[in-house]
């Protein structure tokens, strides 16, 4: 179901070459906002001193996923085998129920359509939406 | 029966005030039929669906989600008996339709997505929440009277 085509790729480089620059910002909304519309996703986060959705924590946790995708965007040609350590990672380490994958991929193209009302074209998302698919499969793979 | 809170009603309440259905409605079933193309296997007589530009300005599909939209209305009216509201709708899209009910979340996520661009900042996590809880209802209603 998600195999990337050259177009596939072609617009999510693009389209990250043009949000970039905002990735922080668009990392901590994101995961905030996660922790608000879906509360469930908080029991990950019981070493938290402040688990409230808009935290430091929560905003700084944003920032390292988010700069986990942009290398996921640099290894998009090949994930399975760039993404190797952060796959181990979440395999044996975080073990995050894959489910909340798909929770925080909708809540990153959320804040993308807001923050980027005129770029984020349905063809950028169907683009964007398989990538992060795509993503999540790759960290998911090594569950079991 | 659903909970609402004040903040919730008030808030749904508001952003079907605000919303241009002229625009949001098309807006939300065409990024339907392009990020989820095997929606489009319920629309064969709309016309030509070959690629993004031709859904998003064919006017057959323009047309029939502005009329999806208003169909959210009545809900957005009867906040506290949306299964009831809805349940002759059920029926419709089960026997006669034959629609999967998981489209209904397939296009509410995008209809999430167009309304949280209109209105950028103002869609916080709080607004997206409320919003999600009431699509959530909706999308169970809608499923409701499947067989």
């Amino acid at each position: 179901m998600t195999s990337l085509t050259k177009k596939d790729k072609d617009a999510v480089r693009a389209f990250w070459s043009r949000v970039a620059g905002k990735s922080a910002d668009i990392g901590a909304d994101a995961v905030c906002r996660m922790l608000t519309v879906y509360p469930q996703t908080k029991t990950y986060f019981d070493h938290w001193k402040d688990k409230s959705p808009n935290s430091a924590s929560a905003k700084n946790h944003g920032v390292t996923v988010m700069s986990g995708v942009a290398e996921a965007v640099a290894q998009i040609d090949d994930m399975k085998a760039g993404l190797q350590s952060l796959s181990e990672l979440h395999a044996f380490t975080l073990r995050v129920d894959p489910a909340n994958f798909k929770i925080l991929s909708h809540c990153m193209l959320v804040v993308m359509a807001i923050m980027f009302p005129n770029d984020f074209t349905p063809q950028v998302h169907v683009a964007m939406d398989k990538f992060l698919a795509s993503l999540a499969l790759c960290l998911s793979e090594k569950y079991r | 029966m659903v909970q609402w809170t004040e903040f919730e009603r008030a808030t749904i309440q508001e952003i079907f005030a605000n919303i241009n259905y002229e625009e949001v409605g098309p807006a939300s079933l065409a990024r339907c039929l392009i990020v989820y193309p095997w929606t489009q296997r319920y629309f064969g007589n709309f016309g030509n669906l070959y690629n993004a530009t031709a859904i998003t300005t064919n006017p057959m599909i323009a047309k029939h989600g502005i009329t999806i939209l208003h169909g959210l209305d009545r809900a957005v009216k009867n906040m506290d008996d949306i299964k009831n509201t809805y349940a002759e709708l059920s029926v419709l899209h089960s026997d006669k339709l034959h629609v999967d009910p998981d489209n209904f979340r397939l296009l509410s996520d995008c209809l999430t997505i167009v309304i949280a661009s209109k209105m950028g900042k103002s869609f916080t996590g709080e607004v997206q929440a409320a919003f999600q809880k009431f699509m959530a209802v909706v999308v169970s209603a809608l499923g409701r009277q499947y067989h």
